[in-house]
């Protein structure tokens, strides 16, 4: 391993991407981490070499945080998969501190390693899809998922889409279907026009939310897009792909079945939280940014000595806020490393700080609108698959419940759920919410210990070439 | 009598006392079965078991296949297939026949075979394979299963079940001050596992226990690539496939931890080592993609054997634990020191830990 860098940041979302932009201009030595082959996250997605793609406001603020980064010199390793995290404070070593170790397949399948004395996670959010009959079914994809097809590459999910689920995301989502030449079949709002109204002063700190959400709507009305409030999907049918979904009033009430051949549904968005999981980090519950959160000071310290969080994986405030997020911490770590004076910390920390408490409100207003609804998982039939790696119905999960499952682990062990490749990122926060049902909260259900790889990793690409000699073997076992 | 450690020596122990009429509280910190006994490979292999133990874990491995019939229908999935021991080179070869030779003494069915017979058992081994060990009796269990095995048995049996329920010490008489409150026993059992050193310390003994942090390794689904349970002559090596197509990883590679903290964090040497090692025995693991690496605590006395017996000094109090390879001996283990307490003669000998606390004394 070579030696430490002083920051290693974990994602290039807006978070990530200011964080090293900011951390590289005070002279650290920082290398940005970055699945996606560009950085830029979910809204700023850069569009893949080749393709030109509409310039809209989340490109140019994408372009423009591109642009500092670049100019700012931080080293950007693009397409790599980090599937390990490790040392730091989980190392025993007496008194000098022992830097973090990022384990990572190269975007050419090479597995790499390095160190940083700090590590900054700006890993986003996960998709919230709260099971119903059918949601298996090919041509049913996640709301977010959408917005990756759409602005990745102006992808159709469809023809004749139906658009469901909670949050902002909605409207973008049917806009850019419409945009992109799709018919919207229906959009289905978990929420209330009433719910939206009460949202609305702390979008006001945002004139330019605010009236992009109102342009979104005026495109609905003006194609005579039919929107079902306070409704939900109680039903995707089809054989082999998607044909109908059935649309019920949350009150109940008869269904109105309407013909598609894709459905957009997302029950809002959860933080990412695995790297800091696995890092034993203190987690709390806050459902109105997203679920479980890291525990964090105002400058986005864990309780990890030298580990901070940025970005809506530090609890859902909006691709707004979380640029001075990433800030607010990486000038935390730069003072906690000794590159940067208390004064001048405190200097440079104002104007960011300010930001991101006029940001967080209108993120936060938007984080509530996706805020989980238990509502969902009780409609959920028995026979329906919770965990769909391993095949885990509700009913499934329920006779465990019965036999004395107490916890997230519990459950896992029980029943399998969460231990397929998804790793329980999609099945997690309705087992979750069913356990909370009979041990009386999600706090009392805990959550699945963080465990690696954070993603999936090939055996092939890690193994390499080796020879048996070159395996340290410990010594054998006593007969 | 209060048994403290909700393992698998700990319920099978409450289980057998509870069916003879004893009135028995288990209790444990955190949920049954959830810390060595829930997480191990769930090897139930002779040929990782230590000589002296292995006409235990042959008694252990039959009540493992046939759990249902003892156990009220509570199962681990027990499956039994061949085991193979291998050896890639010829120092290995050699350790590989001297420890068939002295497990074949104590009891275990295993003769050394040779690579191309090997392969003919295990079509998915590696043709770098130069002899190998073959035991017909060996199998393996899913042992994230144990608790929920266990539980309606010990319910049905009587047995109070305290889960999330920590001891914090005993006093004399024991009464043992517990997160629900003080509660009274006549007896104590302590089956603690890696804890069981402190355990032992409030009823004023000494008894070091060395806590190992076996990290583990589980591949995603895959289509059938080997049939019987992979060790290698050294003993770091547990391979096996489920029926679910899951290829599981292990052999005792060490992570990092403590028994204060728990296993903490997976050590990325031994990841690769233990997985470069395991694509070198069945290279068709290269296809695979790794879903999951955890950690286990394991717990080892002094001379690697069981503690199982009476405290001497402390009467009515008795240990359970500490056993290489402990989740295959360990239903056994709680039965026979069931029978031990019974009054009854164990039909194999215990382990008490006499010798470990006189090595003690004497160092």
């Amino acid at each position: 391993m070579s030696s430490p860098y002083d920051m290693a940041v974990l994602g290039a979302g807006p978070a990530g991407m200011a964080a090293a932009t900011l951390a590289a201009q005070h002279g650290a030595r920082v290398v940005l981490l970055e699945e996606s082959e560009a950085p830029g996250g979910q809204v700023h997605r850069a569009a893949p070499p080749g393709y030109t793609m509409p310039q809209d406001a989340d490109r140019r603020a994408g372009d423009a945080l591109r642009s500092a980064l670049t100019a700012s010199g931080a080293e950007q390793r693009m397409g790599v998969r980090i599937w390990g995290v490790g040392g730091g404070p989980l190392v025993q070593s007496g008194a000098a501190p022992v830097p973090f170790r990022l384990d990572g397949l190269s975007a050419g399948g090479q597995p790499f390693d390095l160190a940083a004395r700090s590590l900054l996670l700006c890993t986003g959010t996960q998709e919230r899809i709260i099971p119903f009959p059918g949601w298996t079914l090919p041509g049913v994809i996640g709301l977010a998922a959408a917005t990756i097809l759409l602005k990745a590459q102006g992808v159709l999910p469809g023809r004749r889409v139906v658009v469901a689920g909670a949050g902002p995301l909605l409207y973008a989502v049917a806009a850019k279907l419409l945009a992109h030449g799709a018919e919207v079949a229906a959009v289905v709002d978990l929420a209330t026009p009433g719910e939206w109204l009460r949202a609305l002063p702390a979008l006001a700190a945002r004139p330019d939310l605010l009236a992009r959400g109102a342009a979104w709507r005026a495109q609905l009305v003006l194609k005579g897009v039919t929107v079902h409030h306070a409704a939900r999907i109680t039903d995707a049918e089809g054989d082999d792909v998607l044909r109908a979904v059935s649309v019920q009033s949350l009150a109940g009430g008869p269904t109105v079945r309407i013909e598609a051949d894709a459905l957009c549904i997302g029950h809002g968005l959860v933080p990412a939280t695995e790297a800091t999981r696995a890092f034993r980090a203190a987690h709390h519950y806050q459902p109105g940014m997203g679920g479980w959160v890291p525990v964090l000071d105002a400058d986005f310290r864990s309780s990890v000595a030298a580990l901070f969080v940025a970005g809506d994986g530090a609890g859902l405030r909006g691709a707004a806020a979380a640029p001075a997020s990433g800030r607010i911490a990486a000038l935390a770590a730069l003072r906690d490393l000794g590159l940067l004076s208390e004064d001048a910390h405190r200097a440079a920390r104002a104007p960011h700080a300010a930001a991101f408490a006029r940001a967080a409100r209108a993120g936060g207003a938007m984080a509530r609108m996706m805020a989980l609804r238990p509502e969902l998982v009780a409609a959920i039939p028995p026979d329906t698959m919770i965990c769909r790696c391993e095949g885990v119905t509700r009913a499934a999960i329920e006779a465990a419940l019965d036999e004395g499952a107490l916890t997230m682990n519990q459950l896992k062990q029980f029943t399998r759920c969460g231990m397929g490749p998804c790793q329980g990122r999609l099945c997690g926060e309705a087992a979750a919410e069913l356990l909370a049902r009979r041990v009386g909260g999600r706090e009392a259900a805990g959550f699945a210990t963080g465990r690696l790889p954070l993603r999936p990793v090939p055996m092939d690409a890690l193994l390499g070439d080796f020879d048996y000699a070159d395996i340290p073997v410990p010594a054998a076992a006593p007969i | 009598m209060a048994v403290i450690g909700a393992g698998v020596m700990g319920c099978s122990t409450a289980l057998h006392l509870a069916r003879a009429g004893m009135k028995v509280l288990l209790l444990d910190r955190g949920p049954i079965c959830r810390e060595a006994s829930g997480v191990n490979a769930g090897t139930l292999t002779m040929q990782m078991t230590r000589a002296a133990l292995i006409p235990y874990a042959l008694r252990a491995y039959e009540m493992w296949l046939r759990m249902g019939d003892w156990c009220d229908g509570g199962h681990v999935l027990g499956t039994a297939c061949p085991g193979l021991s291998v050896a890639f080179t010829e120092q290995e070869a050699a350790m590989l026949e001297e420890r068939a030779r002295i497990r074949r003494q104590a009891g275990a069915p295993i003769e050394i075979v040779s690579g191309v017979r090997a392969r003919e058992i295990e079509p998915g081994l590696s043709e770098k394979a130069l002899i190998a060990g073959h035991c017909p009796m060996d199998g393996f269990a899913s042992a994230y299963l144990t608790g929920r095995a266990f539980r309606p048995a010990l319910l049905n049996a009587g047995v109070d079940l305290r889960e999330d329920c920590a001891v914090r010490g005993i006093d004399a008489g024991f009464t043992l001050d517990t997160a629900q409150g003080r509660l009274d026993a006549a007896r104590v059992v302590l089956s603690g596992g890696v804890w069981l050193e402190e355990m032992a310390g409030w009823l004023g003994v000494t008894l070091p226990i060395k806590t190992l942090i076996n990290q583990l390794v589980v591949t995603e689904r895959m289509a059938p690539v080997m049939r019987t349970v992979l060790g290698v002559a050294s003993g770091l090596l547990s391979l096996k496939q489920y029926a679910n197509g899951t290829v599981l990883i292990g052999g005792g590679w060490q992570g990092i931890g403590d028994r204060t903290r728990g296993g903490i964090a997976v050590k990325p040497e031994s990841f690769l080592g233990n997985v470069r090692l395991a694509a070198h025995a069945v290279p068709a693991l290269r296809e695979a993609r790794v879903v999951r690496a955890w950690l286990g605590l394991e717990s080892e006395t002094a001379d690697a054997l069981p503690a199982i017996g009476p405290i001497p000094g402390v009467p009515d109090a008795w240990i359970i634990g500490c056993v290489h390879s402990g989740y295959t001996s360990g239903p056994y283990m709680g039965r026979i020191l069931a029978q031990a307490i019974l009054g009854e003669a164990p039909e194999l000998p215990l382990f008490p830990i006499d010798r470990l606390l006189a090595q003690e004394k004497a160092a």
